[in-house]
This record gives C-alpha cells, structure tokens and sequence, in this order.
C-alpha cells in the first residue's frame, strides 16, 4: 500500500534530474564550459560564497556558542530570529536588505554618507545576501554540535588555567569541529545556490553580481544548452557535497 | 595549615555543610555514599560550583572569591576528562601552556612529567590509544603540570577494573607521597581511602559524621555507614563499668566507662552454636539467621535478634551446623573481642 507512492516519491526527486542528464550537450560541453561568461559566473559565484562561508564563520560561530553556552533572557527569542532566514522566502530577504543596507535604506543612507560605501548592486551586495540566507545553515549546525559536547572537557580546561577565550579556541572548538565543517559546507552550498535575494538586493550585472544561479536563469531564455551546462556544473557541486557529508547524513545509525 | 575550607553549598532538598583542612604534603580523603556530596566538595573548592556560603583559603589567601581558572589547583577528574583532540604530551602540556609558558618549555615540563608516571614511550599516543590505568596517569601528571598547592582527586580509581586497581593505587599512593601540596581525594571505596590518605573525613546526607586517621576510623567507626565499611558489627548504648546497655543486649566488654558509648565488634569473633554452649560466655544471645551469603573465604551469617549482627564462619562449620535461614542459633562474643569507646 505504501510502496507504490514511495516509488512515485522517489521518481518524482530523480527524474528532474535524470532529465538534466539525458539532455546534457554532452559533445559542446567543454567548449561551453570554457566560455567567458560562464566561467566568469562560475568564478563569481565560488569567490562569493566562499567569502560569504568565511563571514559566517567569523559571526556565526560565536553566535552559536552564545546560544549554546550563555543563559540570557530572551535567549529562545534569539533563537527563533536567527532561524527566520531559513524559512523567510529569499525575495523577502532581499527586499528587506535593500530596505535596511540599500542607498535609502537605515544604514545604508549612513554607510554611503560616513564612508561613500554602498552595498548594493556590488559582489560585497552578492555576500551579504549570500550571508543573511546561508548563516542559520552555519549557526544551527555549530550549536547542535555545541550542545553535544561535554561541557566538563571545558571545566577540566579552566582547572588548568584556561581563560574563557582559550577554553574556546583550544578545547570546545576542536572538539566541535566536525559539526563545524558540516556546517560550513551547508552553509557554502546554500550560498553558492542562492538566488532570489542575490537578484533582489544585488542585482544582475555580469562579472559583478552575476552569479550561476542567475546565469542559468537568464540562459534559458536565450541558449538553454548553456543554462543546462550550467546546472550540470551546479549539480556536480551537490553531488560532491553530498559525498563528503556522506557520514554525517546518509548513514543510518 | 595549607587549606582551610567551610563548604556551603545549598541546593533544592540537598544541603553541603563541610569543614576541611589539610596540611601540605597530606591527603585528606572525603570518603562516604554515593549523594552524600563528596563530589560537589570537591567542585566547590575547585571552583566549578558556587559556594552558597563559607570561604575556602589555601595558605592563608582567599581562594573562594577566585574563578577556577585562577586557582592554584589540579583536578583528577573521575573519568580522567583528557582532551580527545591532543596527544597525552600535550594534555599535559596544556596547564603550563594557559599559564603563559612557551610552548617548547611547556613540552619538556610535560616530557618530563609522562617520564615521572612512566609513560615517556605514550607521549605521542591520543587519549583513546591509551589503557585506563594509563589514561590516569596522564590525568595526573596533567594536573600536576600546572604544579598545584592543592590537589583534588575525583574518584581516581573508580574507572579502573579491579585488577589494574590494585596497581595504579599503590603508583598513585607513590605519587601523592611525593606532592608536596595538600591533597583532597574523594572515594566511596574504604580501602582506596585507607590506603592513599592520611585522613579521612566521612561524610553523609552533606554533613561530616566522623574524621580521623585510617586507623581510628577503621578501629572506632560511629555510623552504620563507617562500621559497614571497615567491615565491623556496631551498636549504640549506654556504659555502665564494664558493661554496654545497647537495648536488648547487655554487652561486656573489656573497657571500664560510663555514659554514651559505642560498641564495636568483628563479624570473626562472632562464635555460632546450635544449643547453648556449656560454660557460658558472658556475651550470649538467641538469634534466627536471615540470611547466609559467602564472603571472601568465609561465609557470612546475618543474625536477627535482640541486636542485628553479622557473623564470619567459615564453610565447613555452615555445613557441621547445618544454617539455614530461619533457624534458631546461639551467639557469642568475648569481652576481649569487643571493643567499646565513648559515643
């Protein structure tokens, strides 16, 4: 009774992408994957999500530790905002980015007047909508593993002299550090796929702003053997995520 | 006087109240039940559990108003807690290190201190490579390494299967003898507690029931608690003479007191017959066996009668006598083999 929707499940998640397989250019494929605009997509997204990982990582981190390790009031409240992002569809997010950090936005206006810097429609813009989708990835993540780590490791390293900071840095840290990576290459993959709050707040210029997501949009409507190349490359990269956190996900305990 | 604590910790249905002192190059050893509040004696002079009142001073400073980070202890911790992530050198490496020593100084304080415990050839070896007795040796020359005046040991032995036990007890007991700060362990084992300290403090329900030497202890217990623990029967009373009233029973014994008293005697010297004995030992009484269980090489009889009581015979007079539970048997004991003390 249940076998015959379970086998429609599954066909329903993998036929879309047997389909992009079967209809790959398969012989243009390195000539299309050499071309510039492509590459030029390809590089700008890799280097903004791998800067937008690596801010996340500066902020998320720490953040995590806060709702892990820290009693404060309000401490359920944070929680709940900082998983916003992870349910708030990414248009909204962009819209509410440009309303805070655009040229007329709160802090955007006193960005651009103190220090002649503006945000969007730039590859920071593309980081920083990249940041606000894929950071609850990252936090969750770090302070699940948080949460799991015998805190007494912790007392044991302040027994012996460890300030706060270095207890973090030389102790709970490594010792999280799986779940740490784990979240880092989530939080890399939802970066390198984002798009409707890369569109909204950054827009869609070519060589600043835009990234494979867009590129594969836009070349739908004009050469879909190149949208298809395109998403065949995106695809690759989740497949290969896939098999690193193979251990972490796939498994069955 | 190198520590002098008062421990207060309050918490829901759980109250700590605890005096302790240890001199330097002494080991104190808090020793009772499992929730009588050893372990969070242990954390509070740590500092990894507020005190709720009392002041802890280690040579004459304040240490209570100190975090853990700033004081000058060592902590063994039951399960040895060495970091997954670190070889067992740099485990040890670690205090030195917090205390801002380089880094290749920090290695050779370490080397020198896994050459100490004997496991020079395990520095590179990570905690998981390691055996539980060694795994405890590397705890130890950790909190050593940060050379300590005070040394707290959580349970060292109890991780520990019995055969390695008995091994790593006396290299601790070596070690602990070389510190020369003052040492507070904490067991719920007696024979750990009489053999590495010096003194014991017994406490129950967070309270101190009894302190004194391994040998006073073990002689003169003062709870049901000690007395099951040094393996001895024990009654409270009143003196009169030579003679104890302990409600029921009037034992004699070879001590000339009065007022309050206890009387402490050995399961062994507790003699079993099956009708009265003829010459009639002054210490005499009925009693109905409740139970019969081996122990060690003897057996063990649980007697009920005017007193509880416990008695070791051994398994060939089980069988010439025939016990079984629920039978009727005479007891004795000698004056001479009783022992009597003012409560």
């Amino acid at each position: 009774m249940l076998v015959v929707p379970a086998v429609a499940g599954l066909a329903f998640l993998v036929l879309p992408l047997a389909g992009l397989l079967i209809r790959a250019p398969w012989s243009t494929l390195p000539a299309r994957l050499a071309e510039p605009h492509v590459l030029e997509a390809l590089r700008l997204s890799l280097v903004s999500a791998t800067v937008a990982t690596a801010c996340c990582l500066l902020l998320g981190v720490p953040l995590a530790w806060l709702l892990a390790r820290v009693r404060f009031p309000g401490r359920r409240l944070v929680r709940a905002l900082v998983t916003v992002p992870l349910v708030l569809p990414p248009v909204v997010g962009g819209v509410a980015l440009l309303l805070v950090l655009g040229r007329r936005g709160l802090v955007g206006q006193w960005l651009e007047s103190a220090f002649g810097v503006t945000l969007p429609f730039t590859t920071a813009g593309v980081v920083i909508a990249e940041m606000f989708v894929a950071m609850p990835f990252l936090v969750i993540s770090v302070e699940g593993a948080l949460r799991g780590a015998d805190q007494r490791f912790e007392e044991a390293a302040a027994t012996l002299g460890a300030s706060r900071w270095t207890v973090f840095r030389r102790v709970t840290l490594p010792m999280v550090m799986p779940g740490v990576a784990a979240g880092a290459v989530l939080c890399w993959a939802r970066a390198l796929g984002e798009f409707g709050a890369t569109i909204t707040f950054a827009g869609n210029f070519p060589g600043t702003t835009r990234t494979m997501p867009l590129a594969v949009y836009l070349a739908l409507e004009t050469e879909p053997e190149a949208a298809i190349v395109l998403s065949l490359v995106l695809l690759a990269v989740s497949v290969v995520i896939l098999a690193a956190l193979r251990d972490r996900w796939v498994s069955t305990p | 006087m190198t520590l002098d604590a008062r421990l207060v910790v309050t918490r829901p249905a759980f109250t700590l109240d605890l005096a302790l002192r240890a001199e330097r190059g002494k080991v104190v050893a808090l020793l009772g039940p499992n929730g009588a509040g050893k372990t969070t004696a242990l954390r509070a002079l740590a500092g990894l559990s507020p005190l709720s009142g009392g002041h802890i001073s280690l040579r004459g400073r304040p240490l209570h108003t100190l975090p853990a980070e700033s004081r000058p202890i060592g902590m063994v911790f039951q399960d040895y807690l060495l970091f997954p992530h670190l070889s067992a050198l740099d485990n040890v490496a670690f205090g030195p290190r917090c205390q801002g020593v380089s880094k290749a100084e920090s290695r050779r304080v370490a080397a020198e201190l896994l050459e100490r415990v004997g496991l020079a050839g395990h520095a590179a070896a990570r905690p998981r490579q390691l055996s539980g007795g060694q795994a405890q040796r590397v705890a130890l020359a950790r909190a050593l390494a940060v050379r300590p005046e005070l040394l707290l040991l959580d349970e060292p032995l109890a991780a520990l299967d019995a055969h390695t036990r008995l091994e790593v007890r006396s290299r601790l007991r070596r070690h602990l003898a070389e510190f020369d700060g003052a040492t507070v362990l904490v067991t719920h084992d007696p024979l750990d507690a009489m053999v590495l300290a010096d003194r014991l403090v017994v406490i129950e329900g967070g309270a101190v029931v009894q302190q004194g030497t391994p040998g006073e202890v073990a002689r003169r217990p003062r709870t049901d608690y000690v007395a099951r623990l040094v393996g001895l029967n024990l009654y409270r009373g009143a003196a009169d003479g030579g003679r104890v009233d302990v409600g029921g029973l009037l034992v004699h014994t070879s001590e000339q007191f009065d007022g309050p008293a206890f009387v402490a005697f050995a399961p062994t010297a507790v003699a079993i017959y099956r009708s009265r004995p003829d010459g009639s030992p002054r210490n005499l009484w009925q009693a109905t066996i409740e139970g019969v269980e081996r122990h060690g090489d003897n057996v063990r009889v649980h007697l009920d009668g005017p007193v509880t009581a416990f008695a070791d015979v051994t398994p060939a007079a089980v069988a010439d006598l025939d016990l079984t539970p629920g039978q009727r048997i005479w007891a004795s004991v000698k004056a001479t083999e009783t022992h009597a003390y003012p409560a």
